[in-house]
């Protein structure tokens, strides 16, 4: 099959609602948080500011060439991961370039973007980078646990590979979703989403008044403005895989922000009522309570 | 050994030989190799005056505050992120790391020894960087002006773009002194990291007066 040039503007088209999109839901989320503070919060457009100034900084220092790298992977990680996922079903424009096997390609960028910054934390060679580094991997080992589970299951309900299949079985009503035909599955990846969120009471990454602020200690002008950019794609990237995955997928893009947007908000709404978890706190809760749901799932699919 | 008063090294600063973990036996020397000691120069905007006004704009809509309190000001800093006065409203913002931040705030009474560590926090930040100067004892010693250790007019030390007067200042005219400080950035005006390089031997030697325990590089960022 020859390869149609026309998908990379179409990609880039997606690339660009899709940045746009997360920066303002960040600080959409932001404000939301603040009000259960009782406070008013960033402006809708704080981020956008913030990534100005941080690529107008006129200095800027290294500390090798895995200093430069790693933020260029935790983006390509997002990025890599938005772009190989059908962002709305059935479109010709936003399928990207998804294909057959997607699915394991999927599972393998979200953890890429992690393994890039370890490397790029390490280098920088402050404390508090390796000790969230080293926080962040555990986390996300044991968080990606229950994901592989519930996306194995899923994918032996469907017996297939490919992200645009998986969408196409679940079209036809709310009762064809995986939420409901395999609820054991959604939840054990519920559980795993909160734990990749950078949220409390998963939070010990970056932990705030703990190890400030961990991995990006020492990252700075445009080396932190591409890991902002990635913290604005990433999230929606990893939505857009649940959404695929259990709700049903997007067929428009009005429904796509409201799926995406209603996703974001239950790791928003956990977060604001729970505090942190200890890094061995956090490990035990997701072997406890979600790996025996994945395991389940895959039982019972 | 007999040490000179202006050029004190601790022990463990000294070059050594050092003998690793597998049994190599190899020479350090802290002062070189654990920091870079370039001094800082003069930087230049961008080319085009839209593209630095357009940059100035970001700057002044996204301070982040360097979460580095030196004196008893700081507790007027707190209120600052609480519900009844919520300064994030306004793009301020605290970061923990001074690679991130760009703005030093220095609240309230500098003993020398704290002035050590202000300097280095400011010479990590990224230009451009602003400096403000919270309280009387920043201008002029305020209650700490006949103080042994105290140092009694920032500017001397590092570059200020703006002070807040009071004892204490208000939280009130903290958010005030924040939103004059993004009307001098706005303007351009706001450019103390480059009056820092260009001054830099002034302020080293006025910095070298009082801090006796000098062992460090002259610029570390």
């Amino acid at each position: 099959m020859a390869f149609e040039w026309i998908k990379i503007p179409y990609a880039l088209l997606t690339l660009f609602i899709v940045v746009n999109y997360g920066m303002l839901l960040g600080a959409l989320m932001q404000k939301i948080a603040a009000r259960v503070g009782r406070r008013h919060g960033v402006p809708i457009w704080q981020n956008y500011a913030d990534l100005i100034k941080n690529y107008g900084l006129r200095t800027s220092i290294t500390h090798g060439v895995m200093f430069y790298l790693g933020p260029v992977f935790r983006l390509s990680g997002g990025v890599g991961l938005l772009l190989f996922v059908p962002t709305i079903y059935g479109s010709e424009m936003f399928s990207n370039l998804s294909f057959a096997g997607d699915l394991i390609l999927a599972l393998y960028f979200v953890f890429f973007g992690t393994l890039g910054m370890a490397l790029g934390a390490g280098e920088s060679g402050h404390p508090h980078a390796a000790i969230g580094v080293s926080r962040g991997l555990a986390q996300v080992t044991a968080a990606e646990l229950p994901f592989a589970l519930a996306v194995f299951a899923v994918a032996l309900q469907y017996q297939t590979l490919s992200i645009t299949d998986i969408v196409a079985a679940q079209q036809g009503g709310v009762e064809n979703w995986t939420l409901f035909t395999n609820p054991l599955a959604v939840a054990a990846a519920m559980l795993a989403f909160l734990g990749s969120m950078m949220r409390p009471p998963f939070d010990v990454v970056l932990a705030p008044q703990e190890i400030p602020i961990g991995p990006p200690t020492e990252y700075h002008s445009s080396y932190l403005a591409l890991m902002q950019t990635n913290r604005a794609i990433f999230p929606i990237a990893k939505i857009v895989v649940y959404m695929n995955l259990f709700f049903g997928g997007a067929a428009t893009w009005p429904v796509f922000f409201l799926k995406v947007f209603c996703i974001y908000l239950v790791s928003v709404f956990v977060g604001v009522v729970f505090p942190r978890f200890r890094v061995e706190q956090s490990i035990r809760w997701f072997l406890v309570w979600a790996v025996p749901l994945g395991v389940l799932a895959i039982l019972l699919v | 050994m007999k040490r000179d008063p202006m050029h004190f090294i601790k022990p463990e600063l000294m070059p050594r030989k050092v003998k690793g973990p597998d049994g190599v036996e190899f020479e350090v020397e802290p002062l070189r190799d654990y920091f870079c000691d370039a001094p800082p120069t003069v930087q230049h905007g961008a080319y085009l005056k839209i593209v630095e006004d357009f940059f100035n704009w970001a700057r002044a809509q996204s301070l982040w505050i360097l979460g580095f309190g030196t004196g008893c000001g700081a507790i007027e800093m707190r209120p600052l992120m609480t519900p009844r006065f919520d300064a994030y409203r306004y793009g301020i913002q605290w970061r923990p790391t001074a690679r991130q931040a760009n703005l030093l705030v220095i609240s309230g009474y500098l003993s020398t020894k704290t002035l050590k560590r202000a300097i280095r926090a400011y010479e990590q930040m990224q230009n451009p960087k602003y400096v403000v100067g919270l309280g009387s004892c920043t201008i002029n010693g305020g209650m700490y002006w006949d103080s042994y250790n105290t140092i009694k007019c920032l500017d001397q030390y590092l570059p200020v773009d703006l002070y807040i007067t009071g004892c204490m200042p208000r939280p009130e005219a903290l958010l005030q002194g924040f939103e004059d400080l993004k009307k001098l950035i706005r303007a351009g005006q706001a450019e103390g990291a480059n009056r820092y390089a260009e001054n830099f031997t002034w302020y080293k030697a006025n910095q070298k007066q009082v801090i006796h325990d000098w062992d460090m590089p002259d610029y570390n960022w």
